[in-house]
């Protein structure tokens, strides 16, 4: 047991298993339980934070205070302040709304699909991307809260008693939206919450000053890390999971109804939730990776976030781009094949009208770029990757461009064509959004593990090497 | 007793005069009560012994009163509440009296909705002649400028506010010293015609002149030339077959279009049985209502118009000469139609063209048919180009000591050649009556604020000379005086009272005999019966006059006309007429340069540099030159304009005349700055008086056009140039449906041959839902609906529809209700020219209605799809699935809450909606309510025709029909079973309510 013999030189003499099912190593040969508590305890706890990291925070205060502003003039002023008219009615704000919310898959894909499939790579990037679902959402909820004539009014798209005996009107998909988003950022928190238990018990234990001992010890429950303990999270985290999964089905699911219940053409069609999910699992590891690659530098985690994690995300990207990509493809064949006049001159209209650049430059960002993932050269490449990633990022927010004022912009009566563009307060949103985003993920990296400590503990071998006559 | 009286008081001054008293109780106390027995011994024994309940309401009446007083500088006139209700009043119910808008002198009936004393909406009186019930979009702005905060509202002397009665007290020498002249505008009114007269009659050397910028002057003295003195001409549409137009826009401009417009219009719908219908030929320079109507269309340099109408005289036997392009075949239509026909020319065509056309209309049998001649409905016809030029040179020459305007803004709309201000600075005393305090107001030593119609009793004369009484339905809002008082004042009578004046010349004029019958008569009719001009029998036979048309001159020719909005620059202050977008161009806020897709080819702005441009509904900036002037304007390309041909608009460039006509910088706080709002100058467009002159007041050849090279300009155009074509859109989408009257009478059904297979499908997953008492629908009439935009100004008055500003409408905010789509198909030279209407459709199966949260759109059980404002979050999802785009969003807070003068023009049964709410049209929902309520008090059902909705009411040419769908007797359930009939995108399975008739032309077979 002391010896540190890779794991993949001892299990073939303890259990009798096909090779192709020894998981490969997912942390950097050289690491104990206690290294890896160590390595990952101490950027919360020990060290002083890089400088990249106090950048990255002020962008986030810069963003965040952005953003208030932007809501202030939004609310005092109304919301006209955006680009919308009256042939387009949504645009940066629900297109927004849209992206981060798509971002966020990755997040619960990462940590409940991958869990229950036993994807044991996973561990190390879990942490990191179920935060960035949560963040992701509070930026995305941002949109619908405040895109609204009168926000002050939102809550009555909530079903609570009320003197005037109304009730939401179910039949809206902006009402199941709501249902859809609030169930996801519940259980997602939750979720987060449940795994970061027994490293807020380490945290507790490790930190020195008193007002963390306190925060930590008050956090972590009473975290013992005895076997009921143990027998109770892990039933807990997997029911957790378990209820996760079809919400990173469902979520996104729901959000295409916004469009796909709606009668515009280019919005009207059948298969939108299974493309907006992948597009969404897409989009969610693009930022993971954008948002990982830098991460594991700036802290040195590159022992726990392995090329290996990096690669498998690429090919996740891939996967979910050739489905997106091949959406594409049939809003054009199915454009043509309806016979349906609206139909084809919207994709026509895509493709030469107006806004004809921004769909080119999708087919580029979404269409092109992942295809690079083919190659292993580049699906090993930090830079590769790191290019390719924020291609998607980009070329999802097009996508969503065109799909939602591009469409509306020409519909049915070309006496009411018009044109959107966004104005400087929708891109102060949209900053602001990100900076939001950003605030609270430095926030994280600051004050919790960004990776599962104790769940890293797993991987060594140190825990797959049992005793003879033990199961694993 | 005396010795306290003189301690206390002296003590209670100097209590008062060194401490501070922190309440009246304190104040009262003995020794006060002492001070004031001293002074009012009677009021001092009321306290002393207490106030009785009496004297206390006495006491507190005088002193709420003298409060009152205090804070206004003229007689408080109290307000009493009625101690005996008027017969009819009931609160909250409107009352509707009679009147007549004059424009350009020439009255147009009104009824005048009133709720408690405030006028609120303006419908067409179906009594008058020149109505019949119908209204334009002046008639229906003209409440909101009755209201207008920027109308002028003191006396001014030398731009400091003085009085009235200061005025008349340096009038009075003034009058007297001779050398009188008085400026009006075109005057109709009889009761004023005879003061000025008399005020003529009486002051030796006292001349009266006459300008008016737009309008007339070629039809005036066209008809002087034809008969040889001034006349008027009256047109019967309904009994002509055949219709000619000499770039006449005569459904939509002059005295008599509403009636015109509705005459036309009677011959031209195609219903069940009908046989025949009849055929318009319009040759004219820029595409307008009535072309947009015409079955055979020409666009032609202004110049050449004249050409063609000799051709039509040649093909009549008048004179030699020879015959181009479908001329013959026209004049043989013409000559089937003997005495069934009209030829009409337009305003801006020289004197000739109406003499050459009421020749055409006297070979033709027409004069005494379809054409009557009357004497002028006009006080004194003149000249009133050459009136003008007379008074500057007068006033030049010094003859005049004393000029009085009375109304008019000739400083502004002057001709450009004519150096008015310099001339007018010249005279000694002046004074300018006028409802804003303008650029003439300006350079006078005197301005009078002006009565609006509604605020002052007059008459007027409709185009044929019959009399209304204008009746004013409350007292004047700002202080102003009418013409009457002011001729009154010249006429020594310091309290002539217009109601006076005008029903003293009446009863003067029909017997003092049962005069109060008859004018009670008179103000509930809104017309004087019988008091039409006669057709006169005595006069000129018009000949085609000697000469030749000139031949077409290089380079470009300049066409300039009254705004279709704005008119010559009076109505630049209402933000309803500015907002509107133009019945052809769509653009509102400002005047442009039109000119053909070919001449803007010609300049190097071809379709390749415009196609980037149009979509942002911005354009270029040009320079136009003309006889060595120069003005920047931006240019915007029109299809089915002539070719060559520059047209531009009068009433903008105002610089003087309200906040709305000289706007301040947009507040860039409020609203993203998408775009300056001006132009150089900080005014609304350009002035183009400068290209008018006084040999030719309406343009000209010779003008040149170069595009500059400042940056692509936006323009607050609500729509872009949309060709219907399938090529353009992908497809054919059925949205305008139209035929030739042969094709019809083969294939009365032509409108299903759209998709019919998708549109007559009635399949459905659920039963449909059954509409029991009323359904109610509307029908609207593509085949005779011109653009005219009075539907839609009805519309936002009725409604309370906010303006929203240039800026807005750039960013596709506007919030009209009712908008007019146009379309275009065929050859862009010279399209074929599609108004349609799109109010909401009341679709019964609405899109908007299930994607909505929060249940603020509903369907009533009637078929009403029903928007409940306050219950709105403002999520524009009903907006973005409504596939005809009628719903309109409060992106910001558009409705003025706070100008205490536009809260009183509000309609009361409308809500006011605030920001963040989605609004539309509702069919006036009110409306119907209101007739609802009387019918279930009479225990019946609603009788067909009982509601109107405003833009029913207000269509020239009966286009928009309103009504229970479920009544199978009533006239929109007989117009939806018309074979014609078809729903918009039928194909969605909305199932819109509102349904259009398909769009019949009448072209003469032959021609190709």
């Amino acid at each position: 047991m002391a010896d540190l013999t890779p794991v993949h030189e001892i299990r073939p003499l303890t259990q009798d298993i096909p090779e192709r099912f020894i998981p490969v190593p997912t942390v950097e040969p050289g690491h104990t339980f206690a290294s890896v508590t160590d390595h990952i305890s101490a950027i919360v706890l020990q060290k002083r934070m890089p400088k990249l990291w106090w950048l990255g925070l002020a962008v986030g205060i810069v963003g965040v205070t952005v953003l208030t502003t932007t809501l202030g003039k939004l609310v005092l002023v109304g919301v006209g302040v955006f680009g919308i008219n009256h042939p387009v009615g949504w645009g940066f704000d629900i297109l927004n709304f849209v992206w981060w919310i798509g971002i966020g898959h990755a997040g619960t894909l990462i940590s409940a699909i991958l869990l229950l499939l036993r994807q044991g790579w996973r561990t190390s990037i879990n942490r990191f991307a179920e935060a960035m679902t949560l963040f992701a959402v509070a930026a995305a909820g941002l949109y619908p809260a405040f895109h609204t004539g009168r926000p002050w009014y939102d809550f009555w798209l909530f079903p609570y008693p009320n003197t005037m005996s109304l009730w939401p009107q179910f039949r809206s998909p902006l009402m199941w939206d709501v249902f859809a988003v609030s169930t996801y950022a519940t259980v997602s928190a939750l979720f987060w919450y449940v795994g970061l238990i027994p490293d807020l018990a380490t945290l507790r234990d490790r930190s020195r000053g008193k007002i963390a001992r306190v925060l930590y010890g008050m956090l972590s429950l009473g975290w013992r890390g005895s076997a009921k303990h143990w027998f109770r999270y892990e039933s807990a985290y997997l029911l957790l999971a378990g209820l996760s999964t079809p919400l990173v089905l469902s979520v996104h699911t729901i959000v295409s109804f916004d469009f796909a219940v709606a009668q515009i053409p280019g919005w009207h069609a059948t298969f939108f939730p299974p493309y907006f999910v992948a597009g969404a699992v897409y989009a969610g590891f693009a930022m993971v990776l954008t948002l990982a690659i830098p991460a594991r530098k700036m802290f040195h985690l590159q022992d726990f976030i392995t090329m290996k994690h990096l690669e498998n995300m690429g090919k996740v990207m891939l996967a979910t781009g050739l489905i997106v990509f091949y959406s594409y493809a049939m809003e054009a064949f199915f454009a043509y094949y309806s016979g349906n006049g609206f139909e084809r001159y919207m994709w026509l209209n895509r493709v030469t009208g107006p806004y004809w650049k921004m769909y080119a430059m999708l087919i580029v960002c979404n269409g092109l770029a992942p295809q690079m993932m083919w190659f292993r050269k580049m699906r090993t490449s930090t830079f590769g990757l790191f290019v390719t990633a924020m291609f998607v990022n980009v070329g999802m927010w097009l996508e969503r461009f065109v799909i939602i004022p591009t469409s509306l912009s020409r519909d049915f009566l070309p006496s009411s064509w018009g044109m959107y563009h966004g104005t400087r307060w929708d891109w102060s949103m949209f900053a602001g959004s990100i900076g939001l985003f950003l605030f609270l993920l430095f926030l994280f990296v600051r004050f919790l593990p960004m990776i599962s400590i104790f769940e890293m503990r797993t991987m060594l071998p140190e825990a797959q090497a049992h005793p003879e006559g033990h199961e694993a | 007793m005396t010795e306290t009286n003189e301690l206390n008081l002296a003590r209670f001054r100097t209590r008062l005069g060194n401490e501070y008293w922190k309440s009246l109780d304190e104040l009262s106390r003995e020794d006060f009560q002492q001070a004031v027995e001293t002074e009012f011994p009677a009021g001092a024994l009321a306290l002393e012994r207490g106030v009785d309940r009496r004297d206390f309401v006495k006491l507190m009446g005088a002193s709420m009163a003298l409060g009152g007083l205090a804070a206004c500088n003229r007689p408080a006139e109290k307000i009493v509440p009625y101690v005996r209700q008027p017969e009819g009043l009931i609160p909250g119910k409107p009352i509707f009296f009679a009147s007549a808008m004059p424009i350009s002198g020439y009255a147009h009936g009104v009824l005048v909705e009133s709720h408690m004393g405030r006028p609120t909406k303006i419908e067409g009186n179906p009594d008058h002649p020149s109505s019949l019930g119908a209204t334009n979009s002046w008639m229906q702005a003209s409440i909101l400028g009755l209201y207008d905060p920027d109308r002028s509202q003191v006396v001014r002397h030398l731009g400091e506010i003085s009085t009235w009665s200061e005025f008349l007290a340096t009038l009075a020498p003034a009058a007297k010293a001779g050398g009188v002249r008085l400026l009006t505008q075109t005057i109709t009114s009889p009761t004023l015609g005879a003061q000025i007269q008399q005020f003529l009659a009486q002051s030796p050397g006292a001349k009266w002149h006459q300008w008016e910028p737009a309008g007339g002057h070629n039809v005036r003295e066209g008809l002087r030339l034809a008969f040889g003195g001034y006349a008027n001409a009256v047109y019967h549409f309904d009994k002509a077959n055949i219709v000619v137009s000499l770039d006449s826009d005569i459904l939509e401009r002059g005295p008599g279009h509403l009636r015109y417009a509705r005459d036309f219009s009677s011959r031209r719908k195609v219903r069940k049985g009908t046989t025949s219908i009849n055929r318009l030929y319009v040759i004219e320079s820029g595409p307008t209502g009535t072309g947009s109507l015409a079955d055979h269309r020409l666009a032609v340099r202004p110049s050449e118009v004249e050409t063609y109408a000799r051709q039509i005289a040649t093909g009549l036997g008048l004179v030699p000469g020879v015959m181009t392009g479908w001329v013959s075949a026209l004049t043989q239509d013409l000559l089937r139609n003997r005495g069934a026909s009209i030829v009409v020319a337009g305003e801006e065509q020289p004197p000739a063209v109406h003499a050459v056309a009421m020749a055409i209309n006297q070979a033709l049998g027409n004069i005494g048919s379809t054409v009557t001649i009357t004497d002028p409905a006009e006080v004194a016809p003149v000249n009133q180009l050459d009136s003008l030029k007379q008074l500057v040179a007068d006033m030049n020459a010094g003859a005049v000591k004393t000029l009085i305007m009375l109304g008019g803004n000739p400083v502004y709309d002057a001709p450009g050649d004519i150096s008015f201000v310099k001339a007018l600075d010249k005279v000694p005393f002046r004074a300018h009556l006028s409802p804003y305090y303008d650029e003439t107001s300006m350079h006078v030593h005197w301005h009078i604020p002006e009565t609006h119609y509604l605020e002052s009793w007059s008459d007027a004369r409709a185009h044929d000379g019959t009399v209304s009484i204008v009746q004013p339905l409350i007292a004047p809002l700002y202080n102003g005086r009418s013409p009457h008082e002011v001729l009154g004042v010249l006429l020594g009578g310091l309290d002539a009272l217009p109601y006076d004046v005008v029903r003293t010349y009446w009863s003067a004029k029909v017997g003092a005999l049962n005069f109060n019958a008859t004018w009670r008569k008179w103000l509930n009719d809104g017309v004087i019966a019988g008091s039409a001009l006669p057709a006169r029998s005595a006069g000129g036979t018009p000949a085609v006059p000697g000469g030749q048309a000139a031949n077409a001159a290089a380079g470009y020719e300049l066409r300039i006309l009254p705004d279709p909005n704005v008119y010559d620059g009076r109505y630049a202050n209402n933000g309803w007429l500015q907002e509107l977008p133009k019945p052809q161009t769509k653009i509102c806020w400002e005047n442009v340069a039109l000119v053909s897709p070919k001449t803007a080819a010609a300049i190097g702005y071809d379709d390749k540099r415009r196609d980037a441009l149009v979509n942002e509904k911005q354009t270029l900036m040009a320079d136009v030159r003309y006889r060595g002037r120069t003005v920047r304007t931006p240019i915007w390309v029109v299809p089915g304009h002539a070719d060559g041909t520059i047209t531009m608009f009068m009433g903008y460039g105002r610089t003087r005349g309200g906040k709305i006509a000289t706007p301040a910088p947009a507040d860039s706080m409020l609203a993203p700055s998408l775009e300056s709002f001006h132009l150089s100058g900080g005014t609304l467009g350009v002035d183009v008086n400068p290209f008018r002159f006084s040999d030719s007041l309406n343009g000209g050849s010779g003008a040149e056009i170069a595009l500059t090279n400042d940056a692509p300009y936006s323009v607050a155009c609500t729509q872009e140039h949309q060709s219907l074509n399938a090529s353009d859109v992908g497809d054919d989408r059925g949205i305008i449906r139209s035929a030739t009257f042969a094709e019809y009478l083969k294939k009365p059904d032509f409108v299903r041959e759209h998709k019919p297979e998708v549109e007559l499908s009635k399949d459905s997953m659920y039963p449909g839902f059954e509409y029991k008492s009323y359904a109610w629908a509307m029908v609207i009439d593509t085949s005779v609906c011109t653009g005219c935009n009075g539907c839609v100004v009805a519309c936002q008055s009725e409604n309370n529809i906010p303006i929203v500003g240039k800026d807005q409408v750039v960013a596709e905010r506007e919030m009209h209700w009712l908008r007019i789509d146009r379309y275009y198909k065929g050859n862009p030279e010279n399209p074929e020219v599609y108004h349609q209407p799109v109010p909401c459709m009341q679709c019964e199966q609405a899109p908007c209605e299930p994607v909505c949260p929060v249940g603020a759109t509903v369907h009533s059980p009637e078929g009403l799809n029903e928007m409940t404002y306050n219950r709105c979050v403002g999520t524009r999802y009903c907006s973005n699935n409504c596939p005809y785009k009628v719903r309109r969003f409060n992106f910001f807070h558009y409705s003025d809450y706070e100008t205490p003068a536009l809260k009183a023009q509000r309609n009361p049964d409308v809500t006011v909606r605030t920001r963040g709410v989605m609004e539309k049209c509702t069919y006036c929902v009110q409306r119907i309510n209101a007739a609802k309520i009387d019918a279930e008090k009479q225990g019946r059902r609603v009788r067909d025709g009982e509601i109107v909705t405003a833009c029913q009411q207000a269509c020239p040419t009966d286009a928009i029909v309103f009504g229970d769908m479920n009544d199978k007797t009533s006239r929109v359930a007989q117009l939806k079973g018309e074979p014609t009939n078809y729903a918009l995108l039928a194909e969605l399975n909305t199932r819109p309510r509102t349904t259009y008739l398909g769009a019949i032309k009448n072209p003469n077979p032959e021609i190709k």
